[in-house]
């Protein structure tokens, strides 16, 4: 399960309602439903949320998806900031998440790429299921959570 | 065992891991070199003996072995340093920034030339002077990693690798450099301890948890040595975190005080905040105090308040944007200036002011300069119980203030352009300022202040209130919506400009038509001044009276730290790290973007470079 991490819904579950279309994302930690537990110790946890229109995801990033909402790791792969930004690509005309400590973009359409800045790779990414119509997690992190370098 | 003295242990073993694999880059060279000397063992033999070897000693120093003759460093050596070394940060606890040594000088510096070079291995803004003793080069970088090395040859005595936790971010991944005392070295890290570390051998001696990283508190200063006391200071003003200045037992990381650079309830200059402002308004600390070795007297500065907007926290809020004067035995503050009030442009004033003894107006004055954040160039006058202002004037263009008033020195703000909630505001300079934390030089020779300016950049948000979480931004402002805006039909960025300190006058001015100029300045006794700081990836040397450019190298990446300039066995050595990263980098960013014709592609990754006349 999938709960809100941050604003007035914090700690409430995610419903696919919940995930505005176009962006921006919504921030969430994992839950665990047999224990109830908020896993929110530590930050590498915090996931962005995102529904976008599925006709622009890739193949790959599209597969993951459910009804066009995808999910990645906040943490960027430079120097493990959050990344906490949805705003227009300083590499084109898109809106991208982007980290605000240095820069660095990543195109959720697109596997969450690298597409400005200097992170080495991408965010990692999550799938998603839909369980009773809140958003649950469908499997473990794809690629590597967390920054370059330790730190 | 406490908590630190058990990391401690945890680190040694890993490193003892790290050394015991034999993959890493370092222990490979050494191997190679090792062979190549005439042995000729198998790949599998040396493999194995390496093995053998790195097992049976306790630290990466096994590889080259400790230094030998180490020079013990004293009060006596830092109070006054040889010509020849640079063991604090500015060389001098006045904070000149100036190196008595001429060899290399005006007519003869179209010589200079590569000595050796030396890669970190890591990315991001290497910002540390190579700190030189008799003869051994120590040198941080980020990462938390410190390397020693022959000041002469560039060979390697080792390596210190802090192992830094997985979930720490670094907003401001670096290091300003090690502080020295007795037979020991001091890092500030990104992780908020202090680490001791055997100069001979990069072992640690003791760690000190600060404090806790997980909320925002992180160091990347060059500890202040005064008499055995290891003097830190706080980062995190755009956490939301309380400033402070602490200082540590150099012997065994006790902590021996801390001073809060906002007070708290009952302590004078309270009554600048409401409420509970103060817990969270910021006046961090992130610079390496300057020391009056007479007067017994520490002036360190202090950083913008927060979250940035002044309507969030109404008042003068005492002690941001100030500098603080501190008893080094007690860290009581004997007396302090602020620069600016009610901060509302992430304005930090956070470098040390510089000790200088000027002629003014018909009267000595034992003064403190200070080219600030705030646009304005500062003289203010030291005395044993005072700090009074002298002269204020901008050196850079700014809409911010409308003058000085005379007696107290206080800026006069234009309301329309000091930030507020809810409206967007503009205003010149730029959140990076006339001035950022690179540091500025003075000449004894030459009488002359050199600034590393930036002109013809402005900035703005728009301010909002918001909740402070612990650990996470809390700048008063979407981070999306801070701007760099070059002026229409600026001809250039960066300035390195030439004040005399005593009349007022700039003397000479060189600008950079496409760059920021965003690295320290170092003058020479050889009537030079150096400076990186520029996207082309230059450093370069200037002629101190007249400003003419000299010589200029490209280097590897772009340069942010502090040329420092040492002596060997009668030779002169200029030294720099290059390694572009951090704000260098986002006012790149900034600039590259919106403007035609700028340099985009500034390559990142560390090389300590080292440079001699050619013989």
């Amino acid at each position: 399960m999938l709960v809100f991490s941050e604003g007035d819904k914090e700690g409430k579950l995610i419903t696919a309602a919940d995930v505005p279309a176009g962006g921006p994302p919504v921030h969430a930690w994992p839950k665990d439903p047999n224990t109830s537990v908020v896993r929110s110790a530590s930050r590498l946890n915090e996931i962005l949320i995102i529904k976008l229109d599925p006709a622009e995801l890739d193949e790959k990033t599209r597969a993951r998806a459910v009804d066009g909402i995808i999910a990645y790791s906040a943490i960027c792969s430079h120097a493990g900031c959050p990344v906490t930004a949805w705003v227009k690509s300083d590499a084109g005309d898109k809106e991208v998440f982007k980290c605000m400590c240095h820069n660095s973009e990543f195109d959720p359409r697109e596997g969450a790429q690298v597409v400005f800045g200097p992170a080495p790779r991408r965010l990692a990414a999550l799938p998603l299921a839909l369980v009773d119509g809140s958003l649950s997690v469908a499997g473990n992190f794809i690629g590597k959570v967390g920054g370059a370098q330790p730190g | 065992m406490t908590d630190s003295a058990g990391r401690a242990r945890v680190r040694r073993g890993r490193i003892r891991r790290w050394a015991d694999d034999g993959t890493n880059d370092k222990n490979s060279q050494q191997e190679f070199k090792w062979l190549k000397r005439g042995t000729s063992m198998t790949r599998k033999q040396w493999l194995l003996s390496g093995f053998v070897a790195f097992t049976c000693l306790a630290s990466t120093a096994a590889v080259s072995g400790p230094i030998e003759n180490y020079s013990p460093v004293t009060a006596q050596r830092l109070e006054n340093p040889e010509p020849g070394n640079w063991m604090l940060y500015r060389r001098t606890y006045d904070g000149h920034g100036y190196s008595p040594l001429d060899q290399i000088n005006a007519s003869n510096v179209k010589n200079l030339t590569p000595v050796w070079t030396f890669a970190t291995g890591v990315v991001e803004g290497h910002e540390a002077p190579p700190i030189v003793n008799n003869g051994v080069m120590f040198v941080a970088t980020p990462m938390g990693q410190v390397i020693a090395l022959n000041a002469k040859t560039g060979d390697e005595y080792w390596r210190y690798k802090r192992q830094l936790p997985d979930d720490l971010f670094q907003l401001h991944p670096t290091s300003r450099g090690v502080g020295l005392w007795e037979d020991k070295l001091y890092l500030a890290t990104t992780d908020d301890h202090v680490v001791a570390l055997d100069a001979k051998t990069g072992k640690v001696v003791w760690d000190t948890k600060v404090q806790d990283y997980k909320k925002g508190q992180y160091m990347t200063l060059m500890p202040l040595i005064v008499e055995g006391k290891v003097i830190v200071g706080g980062s995190g003003g755009e956490f939301g975190v309380r400033g402070y200045v602490a200082a540590y037992d150099a012997k065994d990381g006790k902590e021996l005080w801390r001073t809060y650079t906002i007070p708290g309830e009952g302590e004078p200059g309270h009554d600048t905040w409401q409420g509970d402002d103060w817990k969270n308004g910021g006046g961090s600390a992130w610079m390496t105090g300057n020391y009056d070795k007479e007067t017994k007297t520490i002036y360190w500065g202090v950083g913008n308040a927060a979250p940035w907007p002044g309507e969030t926290h109404p008042g003068d809020n005492l002690y941001t944007s100030s500098v603080l004067a501190l008893d080094p035995n007690t860290g009581k503050i004997k007396t302090y200036h602020q620069y600016h009030q009610n901060d509302s442009w992430d304005w930090d004033e956070v470098e040390a002011p510089m000790l200088i003894d000027l002629q003014r107006d018909g009267r000595n004055i034992k003064s403190l300069v200070h080219p600030g954040r705030d646009a304005i160039f500062w003289v203010l006058e030291r005395t044993p119980t005072k700090i009074n202002y002298v002269a204020g004037w901008p050196f850079v263009s700014t809409d911010v203030w409308k003058g000085i008033e005379p007696e107290s020195g206080k800026p006069i703000v234009d309301p329309a352009h000091k930030p507020v909630i809810g409206k967007r505001v503009e205003f010149c300079p730029s959140l990076w300022g006339g001035k950022d934390w690179p540091s500025a030089a003075y000449s004894q020779k030459t009488g002359l202040v050199y600034v590393p300016a930036n002109e013809n950049f402005c900035g703005g948000f728009t301010g909002e209130k918001v909740a402070l979480k612990p650990g996470e931004l809390w700048l008063g402002t979407k981070p999306e919506d801070i701007g760099l805006k070059t002026k229409p039909g600026a001809d250039h960025f960066g300035e390195l400009q030439a004040w005399d300190p005593a009349t007022g006058k700039k003397v000479w001015q060189h600008n950079f038509p496409k760059s920021q100029l965003f690295g320290s300045v170092t003058a020479t006794a050889g009537d030079l001044v150096f400076v990186g700081g520029t996207n082309d990836r230059n450093f370069r040397a200037f002629h101190a009276k007249t400003g003419e450019l000299l010589w200029e190298q490209k280097t590897n990446s772009g340069i942010m730290g502090m040329p420092v300039s040492y002596e060997i066995d009668g030779t002169q050595y200029i030294a720099i790290q290059s390694g572009w990263g951090v704000d260098a980098q986002r006012i790149q960013d900034a600039l590259a973007t919106n403007n035609i014709g700028i340099e985009a592609n500034v390559p990142q990754g560390g090389v300590i470079w080292v440079f001699a006349l050619k013989k």
